[in-house]
């Protein structure tokens, strides 16, 4: 008797084992005068027990937890409502890099100060001439006679605090004034100029109709959006990649075409071209017009933007409804401009320039053109959402067909369903039952897996599939080295309880420090990867988690029922 | 059942010399393919372009595409079969070049669809900038430097549990870093210039299983990198993934044998080193063949059975699983004995201090 209860203590050395075996030893060597207390065997066994049913109910808190986050994905009305996502490779759908050209927003606020200055100047009557924008971002003028400075002083405190004077120069009587817009200030424009881009794509990609769209800032210029499910990729791209700067502008009637055409172009206007498409035969004419830089009136007044059907026609047009501000404004430019042309203006190209007939009020125009249905409703969509502050770049586009993405699937699912029943066959074969119980726990570590990925909401990609398959493979491997370490215990002569105890005790902080490695290398990955890759180290984390979990505190419970419950005396293993 | 007899005893340590050359030759090979080939061959990810998949409904072939595609002027086009023969599923690559690529699925799609008569499919279409090529070249080579100095510091602490000198080995390598970064060089002078410093760190600090570790891993990383190489396989963003996971699964292996290594010197501190570092390996033999074999089995099942989108990667994993293997076994171990045999005396010395 006393041999056999020796024997239920691990001779370990060193480590955790040790630290067991001492205070195990204390519990025999209690005894020491006279016989072994009968209890001692049953008090350890209870101890034991007690441990197991503490052990039994975390297990089965995280099957629980794991199946509660499993069922929406089997049922989407089921609670808690988070379903494993699929990654675009896996369901189809688009992904997009764009850039926000933020610089070009501060061009677009230099220009317009150019104008308000213009405006200014006019109105304080200070002689001077050739104001303009040079050099992107700056503002050049020339002030005539030697009062005018002093005066332009004055407006540019009170009405232009926030440029800053670059140079003076004398020219002849003249002073030649060079200003631009601090770095601090260029830098708020930008970053208001992405925040809004941002917007904007949520806008349109809300009215585009996308069900879980991703749309997020990546880096400071950036915007990433994924679409699943997306079919018209390429009428998607166009609605990203709109500028939709709608301007209301006058057409340069006194100013010579032709001229401007070889290059000699009036100052203040710029050559801008009509392009009309012909729905039967499909091709396209480009029409030059001379049209007045200035901007009268933009797209940020507009209240709807709608699709409507000419009666005469049956040609799609988008009807405008401007909002208060903006009917005010369009009733004071046809006002003043009865029987002159006014262009309306997308993004650079003319959609129509009509001549005004009367002073339209109550705010509402049309964009005729020749569009199709679908281009008529996408203007509609990019006119409400309002317009990007900068214009934007795609830097990056991948787009996967549907089909491709279930084929995917079905290839990953074989490659897991393959992988697995041989690794499972072969546990069981050679380990017997002890291979029955790892095959137990590599079951139950693909279900934490998959929990896992409800329960976070991550991802899960084609190579997220590969790393559940890794997972397979890696996780029978704490399984095989505490079985290894079982297998080299008994062959020592020890009882099953005793090898099982010190297959564990040692095996354990093995297992614990080699799984260290490739956690690290999957966190390395989660923190720098994107898409399909993030996908991959989180299922690769989940995996190394999930497996430490069930071959350490789960095969262990079954081993210990067996053994102290069901008192097994030859161990399958 | 038992592959592996317990009583088993190969001779894995006398066969180093062999082993040695093995890796030798391997390695030289890699480097030669990698200088031949002008460097690692990136894929869209790290250079990029655009990659359009299609797949046709009958048998075709590459020149026949490539003559249909003539007119749409793609810069530099590259047409390959993708996967199995009989899916009819074909890979273009082009440079970006000066080509707007707004809408260029779709003139893909129409010219294939003009030159067959028949309905094409573009399945898959990828158009990456020059400039986010270089973004995800940078970004791929930081995950690698960090996934090196966390590793290493995790490992020249973790051996001897010495974590004073993992501190140690971590502010050398950080202050290396930092040092060579004032230069503006390249990230692959950066992880190289971490490798050397990390490698100098465990060679004065005598951190001996941290060295052969590292050395493990650096051979297993250069042979997988040149068998790609050798291959013509793409680096692409999945590939350096598999790279880490390599990097995570080859310590992994050594990490098990290299402990055994420990508690068997404390077990049998009379015999010789030659001898306990041969025991242990065969002790751990059994385990270091199920593992291998079981993830073997399964990333096999992935390369087979996965489909042409994560072959590479499948393969990358094999190679490098295979590799990783190997290395603990002939090049980790007999690493730690050179070292053993270089210095006796200091390692006498630390027995009876024991």
């Amino acid at each position: 008797m006393r041999k056999s209860r020796k024997d239920l203590l691990p001779k370990g050395e060193g480590g955790a084992q040790g630290l067991r075996a001492s205070v195990a030893l204390r519990v025999v060597r209690l005894p020491a005068v006279g016989r072994p207390i009968p209890g001692s065997y049953t008090r350890e066994r209870n101890g034991k027990l007690k441990n197991l049913s503490w052990r039994l109910a975390l297990v089965g808190a995280v099957l629980a937890a794991a199946v509660v986050f499993l069922l929406p994905t089997i049922n989407p009305q089921w609670w808690p409502h988070r379903k494993i996502n699929l990654g675009l490779d896996l369901q189809g759908g688009m992904h997009l890099i764009l850039e926000v050209e933020a610089e070009k927003a501060v061009e677009s606020s230099v220009e317009r100060l150019s104008h308000e200055m213009q405006e200014e100047l006019r109105k304080s009557k200070i002689p001077y001439a050739d104001l303009e924008r040079v050099e992107g971002n700056k503002i050049k003028v020339r002030l005539l006679g030697d009062k005018a400075p002093k005066e332009f002083d004055a407006v540019l405190d009170k009405e232009f605090a926030n440029l800053r004077i670059l140079s003076r120069t004398a020219d002849g009587q003249d002073q030649i004034v060079v200003m631009d817009l601090p770095p601090k200030e260029r830098e708020h424009i930008e970053e208001l100029a992405v925040a809004q881009a941002l917007e904007t794509m949520r806008n349109r990609i809300d009215q585009f109709g996308v069900s879980e769209p991703d749309i997020r800032m990546q880096g400071e210029r950036r915007i990433l959006i994924q679409l699943p499910g997306v079919k018209d990729t390429q009428r998607a791209k166009a609605l990203m990649g709109k500028t939709a700067l709608l301007e209301f502008k006058l057409v340069d009637e006194t100013g010579d075409l032709d001229e401007a055409l070889k290059g000699k172009v009036p100052k203040g206007s710029e050559v801008l071209y009509e392009q009309k498409t012909d729905p039967s035969t499909g091709r396209v004419t480009r029409t030059p017009l001379l049209i007045r830089k200035r901007t009268l009136l933009t797209g940020e007044y507009l209240k709807d933007a709608r699709v409507e059907i000419d009666s005469s026609y049956r040609e799609p047009y988008v009807s405008l409804e401007f909002d208060k501000n903006g009917a005010r404004i369009f009733e004071k430019i046809t006002e003043e401009n009865v029987k002159k042309r006014l262009a309306i203006v997308l993004d650079g190209n003319v959609h129509s320039a009509p001549v005004i007939q009367e002073r339209i009020s109550g705010g509402s125009a049309r964009i005729t053109g020749s569009f199709t249905d679908a281009e008529a409703r996408d203007l509609a969509i990019v006119l409400r959402a309002g317009a990007l502050p900068a214009p934007v770049k795609i830097l990056e586009e991948r787009t996967v067909g549907p089909s491709l993405g279930r084929d995917s699937i079905r290839s990953g699912l074989m490659s897991v369903l393959v992988g697995g029943v041989i690794v499972v066959l072969f546990m069981a074969v050679y380990y017997k039952g002890a291979g029955l119980i790892a095959n137990l726990a590599l079951v139950l570590n693909i279900v934490l897996i998959a929990a896992g990925l409800a329960g976070f909401q991550a991802t899960l990609t084609l190579p997220g599939i590969a790393g559940i398959i890794l997972t397979i493979g890696m996780a029978v491997d704490a399984n095989v080295l505490i079985f290894e370490r079982t297998r080299e215990e008994s062959r020592l002569g020890k009882t099953p309880r005793a090898a099982v105890e010190a297959g564990y005790a040692k095996a354990t902080l093995t297992i614990l420090d080699a799984n260290v490695t490739t956690l690290i290398a999957a966190l390395v990955l989660f923190q720098f990867g994107t898409g399909p890759v993030k996908g991959f180290a989180v299922t690769l984390c989940l995996g190394i988690v999930a497996s430490l979990f069930t071959a350490i505190i789960v095969t262990r419970i079954v081993f210990d029922y067996m053994l102290f419950q069901r008192h097994i005396k030859k161990l399958s293993i | 059942m038992e592959f592996i007899k317990p009583d088993i005893n190969v001779d894995f340590v006398g066969r180093r010399k062999t082993a040695y050359l093995l890796s030798a030759a391997l390695i030289a090979l890699s480097i030669v393919s990698l200088i031949a080939h002008g460097g690692p061959r990136y894929g869209i990810d790290f250079a990029g372009g655009i990659v359009i998949q299609i797949k046709f409904p009958e048998a075709t072939t590459a020149g026949a595409i490539k003559t249909a595609l003539s007119p749409v002027g793609l810069a530099s086009v590259m047409v390959q079969r993708f996967g199995e023969a009989e899916d009819n599923e074909y890979l273009l690559r082009a440079d970006i070049g000066g080509t707007p690529t707004e809408g260029i699925a779709q003139e893909v799609e129409a010219a294939l669809r003009g030159a067959t008569g028949k309905e094409v499919e573009v399945r898959r279409v990828e158009v990456v900038g020059p400039q986010v090529g270089k973004d995800l070249r940078a970004k791929a080579l930081f995950a690698m430097f960090f996934a090196l100095l966390f590793i290493n510091i995790y490992i020249s602490g973790r051996f001897e549990f010495k974590w004073t000198l993992s501190a140690l080995v971590a502010g050398a390598l950080i202050g290396a870093v930092l040092l060579a970064s004032r230069f503006q060089v390249s990230i692959p002078v950066l992880i190289a210039v971490a490798l050397m410093a990390s490698i100098a760190c465990f060679w004065f600090l005598r951190l001996k299983y941290a060295m052969g570790a590292i050395v493990a891993l650096i051979h297993d990383v250069m042979i997988t990198v040149g068998i790609f190489s050798i291959f013509g396989k793409e680096f692409t963003l999945p590939i350096i993934a598999a790279l880490l996971t390599v990097i995570g699964y080859s310590l992994n292996d050594t990490i098990i044998v290299f402990d055994r290594i420990r508690e068997n010197t404390r077990k049998y501190n009379r015999q010789a080193m030659e001898t306990i570092v041969n025991r242990s390996i065969n002790e751990t033999l059994s385990r270091t063949i199920l593992t291998s074999g079981t993830t073997l089995i399964v990333v096999l099942a992935l390369f087979i059975f996965g489909g042409g989108i994560i072959h590479d990667f499948a393969f990358a994993l094999l190679v490098g699983i295979a590799v990783g293997t190997y290395s603990s076994i002939y090049v980790a171990s007999p690493i730690l004995l050179a070292w053993h045999e270089e210095s006796p005396g200091k390692n006498r010395r630390k027995k009876k201090r024991s």
